[in-house]
């Protein structure tokens, strides 16, 4: 064999991908379990899931769901905080609670030796969590400190008041950690009543996967799970009007070297029928390396590190949005370069052959590596289960991304992408680029309060 | 609990190192050069870094962008650049392992034919905005300049940072970047693993094909610097915060040497988790500081243990310094106990457990080979890296914080909201940072 220069060598045909079995079974208080064997390590990882999460917090306790998911490691029974978090330790554990606005997940990866006391150990922080008023207190205080430190982080500001400004009062616009008044308004009551009513077996699942056998692990479900009963009250439902307000929005940050940017207005929910067209044509927009936002930014202009776009799918419609961070002298070219780029992939300046070719051969061609480690298969298959995926969800994935044409990328941009309903957010410098911005057509610039959000 | 391998040297000095595992249909290629910030001089900061950039941007025979090739036929890729090493790495599709050598091979070979002004210029700005998002605009993100700064003196090559000055950035030649090249990427001088879904005889045919004509380099010789801390160095710097913070750090001993691990252990139990001392103590019980954190931060020519806690708002970083020190006595006193040190133990031997998921990536089973074969000279280490957790006793614990974490040898660094400069801890200087 000799090689050659001349040009690049052809790749081999993708291996086929399969995604593994899920057994399953569910215990008579609804809890469902789902199994994955993967026994490559000697690792078990559990992820319980609770299909509720911040879009769930009552109006004026915005922050509840991810304050008790704070508080569900803070002791059980006799155990302390501390004594939790020891006996976690003890297992050499990763242990993480994760919550969004669909869904509160508590994961833990261990050893396979210690399968049974980590599973015991989730199940006395997810079932029986002490909700302590002492504990509650310190959890509240730190959670408002992060508040604080957030007003100092330019991206996480900007997250925050793009938010808000694309949703207003419906349950998405706030973020999981709630708000200075929202949580001092809360007490370990709200607590208590939110884990009663949203923390609950008849919507949960707990998925399993690595070296371990299905019977077993429901074997042990059922005794640590054998007194947690109940199905989660109601479900998140809400108007689909969104706030009305100014296109240019601007949170002053003298002297900021770079401006935050958020560009993007409220999307499309996880069960659009457009939802593969919609991943192909923002890989080409802005989801990659590669993407025309990234390449124009970055690669041409080298005004900034990065650029990417994304549409949030969740239950109800998420966020499209596009986050960048660029040179302060680069903000208002930024902005019209980003418009126009998501305005020609509408259809004026449609996604090429080529374009399309590498869109989706990013997404398929190494798909398997996305399932590579037992937490990420756990998660994938949190996904069937948190949005109601159908069994064969993962087997028909790559098949229905390969099907998306140009035409279907034009169609589902065009629909899915409004100019004239996106909103801009820039985090920065307001005296050295307040000029600049005037000549976009978006309007003056309205200065976004830091108490509004 | 080891990862098999074969290591095999070409004619041109390229380690190979081929590692199977048929789990997942995929390989990963993992290419290691043994230069860094600390390859560079003073004035000449951020080269090795900027260089990685470039790496990016085609070479001779593919002059276009790297990344859409390997994107077309499924790869996931990526590369970084610490003080130490700069390492580059695809994840392909089983099938599409010769496009990634192909790729890497050409680009070690022949990439200053296409590297032109243009693309320089592009990429300082690139990297430009890198630094101003990860440390200019972020909040406290001048943190970790200011204590390299302080801990290393000016002529060692730990005293800078991995992404540059400014004006160092500012001044780079195009000339400047070609005999970069030259000196550091050639075979003589890397480091390839590639494990995953392949045929290890296979697999070093193709290596030999693609990378074993590219003609040897200049051995560059290991880079040799010495430190020592003689009082504390008290510093601040004032920053678009709200809370103060307060930064402990010592010189502790290099990565793999006597006491790292000691070490590692140590920060851990002071400061890593809810059950940690400082935890505890600050967070927890006291209500001082809104977080604290630690680690033994192991390099190739020394190491620096560093403690990090924000104040609690109404509390100060004078407070917070009390406790730390007193903690850290009480460590080089009375040592560890046992249940920390099981703890320690398991931790460990799960964190170990743990990163043999992944062929790829950073810090998957190819980067820890090459990790292994460019600073101990031997990947087969595995094993002998994790029973250097496991001899830790109670007594190495102590003496290594005894020894290292010593208050009358360390810098005390201060972050306090602008214009609050009474904050700081006391008798603090401001800051150089470039």
């Amino acid at each position: 064999m000799t090689i050659t220069r001349a040009r690049l060598p052809e790749p081999g045909p993708s291996p086929p991908f399969t995604f593994p079995a899920i057994q399953k079974s569910t215990l008579p208080n609804g809890l469902r379990l789902w199994t994955v064997r993967h026994s490559q390590v000697p690792i078990v990882a559990f992820m319980l899931l609770v299909r509720r999460g911040a879009a769930f917090d009552p109006a004026g306790k915005e922050g509840l769901a991810a304050v008790t998911a704070d508080m569900l490691d803070e002791g059980s029974g006799d155990r302390s905080a501390i004594d939790m978090h020891e006996a976690i330790a003890r297992l050499g554990a990763q242990f993480d609670i994760d919550i969004g606005s669909d869904a509160t997940a508590a994961s833990v990866t261990v050893l396979s030796r210690f399968t049974d006391r980590a599973l015991g150990l989730l199940s006395d922080i997810v079932v029986r969590p002490a909700l302590r008023e002492e504990d509650f207190s310190r959890v509240r205080q730190l959670r408002l400190h992060r508040l604080t430190q957030i007003r100092d982080m330019p991206g996480a500001l900007a997250d925050r008041a793009f938010l808000k400004l694309l949703y207003g009062i419906h349950p998405y616009g706030h973020p999981p950690i709630g708000t200075e008044a929202s949580l001092a308004s809360m007490t370990i009551d709200d607590v208590r009543s939110y884990h009663a009513r949203a923390i609950r077996p008849g919507d949960a699942t707990l998925v399993t996967v690595g070296d371990c056998d299905h019977q077993a692990i429901e074997d042990l479900a059922r005794a640590a799970f054998a007194d947690w009963t109940g199905a989660a009250d109601g479900t998140v439902a809400a108007d689909e009007e969104w706030p009305k307000g100014a296109r240019l929005n601007i949170v002053p940050r003298p002297s900021a070297p770079q401006s935050e940017l958020r560009i993007g207005h409220v999307g499309v929910s996880r069960d659009t029928p457009d939802y593969h067209a919609l991943l192909v044509g923002n890989a080409i927009l802005g989801g990659q390396f590669v993407s025309r936002i990234n390449l124009n930014l970055r690669e041409d202009k080298g005004v900034t590190y990065g650029a990417r776009t994304a549409f949030e799918f969740r239950r109800l419609p998420g966020p499209f949005a596009l986050q960048v961070s660029v040179q302060t002298s680069a903000t208002a070219q930024a902005i019209e370069e980003s418009i126009r780029e998501i305005v020609e992939i509408r259809g004026s300046r449609p996604v090429t052959a080529d374009e399309l070719s590498l869109g989706i051969a990013g997404i398929t061609r190494g798909y398997a590596r996305n399932f590579e480690t037992a937490e990420q298969i756990s998660r994938a298959a949190m996904q069937l289960a948190l949005y109601d995926l159908p069994e064969d969800y993962y087997a028909q994935f790559v098949p229905r991304i390969e099907r998306v044409t140009i035409d279907d990328v034009s169609r589902v941009m065009s629909r899915h992408l409004d100019p004239a309903r996106l909103t801009t957010l820039i985090v920065g410098d307001l005296d050295a680029i307040g000029a600049d911005i005037g000549r976009l057509g978006l309007g003056e610039p309205v200065v976004v309060a830091h108490d509004s959000f | 609990m080891n990862i098999t391998f074969t290591k095999h040297t070409l004619d041109n000095g390229l380690d190979v190192l081929l590692h199977e595992d048929h789990a997942c249909p995929i390989a990963a290629v993992n290419l290691w050069y043994h230069v860094g910030s600390k390859n560079e001089r003073p004035g000449k900061t951020g080269f090795a870094h900027l260089f990685e950039h470039l790496m990016f941007e085609g070479s001779e025979h593919h002059d276009r962008g790297f990344f859409q090739p390997l994107q077309g036929a499924g790869a996931t890729l990526n590369g970084s650049t610490n003080a130490d090493r700069t390492n580059y790495w695809e994840v392909v599709p089983s099938g599409a392992l010769e496009l990634a050598l192909w790729m890497e091979s050409d680009r070690m070979g022949y990439l200053l034919p296409a590297l032109t002004q243009a693309k320089f210029d592009n990429q300082r700005d690139v990297v430009l905005n890198e630094r101003r998002q990860n440390y200019e605009n972020r909040p406290y993100g001048m943190a970790s300049m200011a204590l390299l700064a302080a801990l290393f003196p000016p002529d060692h090559p730990y005293h800078w940072s991995t992404i540059g000055e400014i004006a160092d950035l500012h001044a780079v030649q195009l000339d400047e970047v070609h005999a970069f090249f030259r000196r550091y990427y050639h075979p003589g001088n890397a480091s390839l693993a590639i494990a995953g879904d392949i045929d290890v005889v296979r697999t070093l045919d193709l290596v030999t094909q693609y990378f074993g004509a590219l003609p040897a380099g200049e051995r560059v010789d290991p880079v040799r610097a010495s430190a020592a801390l003689d009082g504390d160095t008290r510093i601040y710097i004032e920053d678009r915060v709200e809370l103060p913070r307060l930064y402990m750090a010592w010189i502790t001993p290099a990565m793999f040497a006597d006491g790292d691990a000691d070490l590692d252990l140590a920060t851990d139990l002071l400061a890593n988790g809810k059950t940690s001392r400082l935890y505890r103590r600050l967070v927890f019980e006291e209500r001082l500081a809104t977080d604290v954190s630690a680690a033994q931060n192991s390099r190739e020519i020394a190491g620096f243990g560093q403690v990090t806690a924000t104040a609690a708002p109404g509390h100060t970083l004078a407070e917070i310094e009390q406790v730390i020190l007193d903690e850290i006595a009480r460590l080089a006193h009375d040592g560890p106990n046992g249940d920390e040190m099981e703890r320690g133990r398991v931790q460990a031997e799960s964190q170990f457990v743990f990163r043999l998921q992944t062929v790829g990536g950073f810090g998957g089973k190819s980067d820890q080979l090459n990790a292994y074969n460019v600073f101990v000279g031997d990947a087969d280490y595995f094993d002998r890296d994790l029973q250097r957790y496991q001899a830790v006793t109670p007594s190495s614990l102590q003496q290594a914080a005894a020894k290292y974490l010593d208050p009358a040898a360390r810098v005390t660094l201060s972050i306090v909201p602008r214009d609050r400069v009474a904050l700081a801890a006391h008798d603090s200087a401001p800051a150089v940072v470039a």
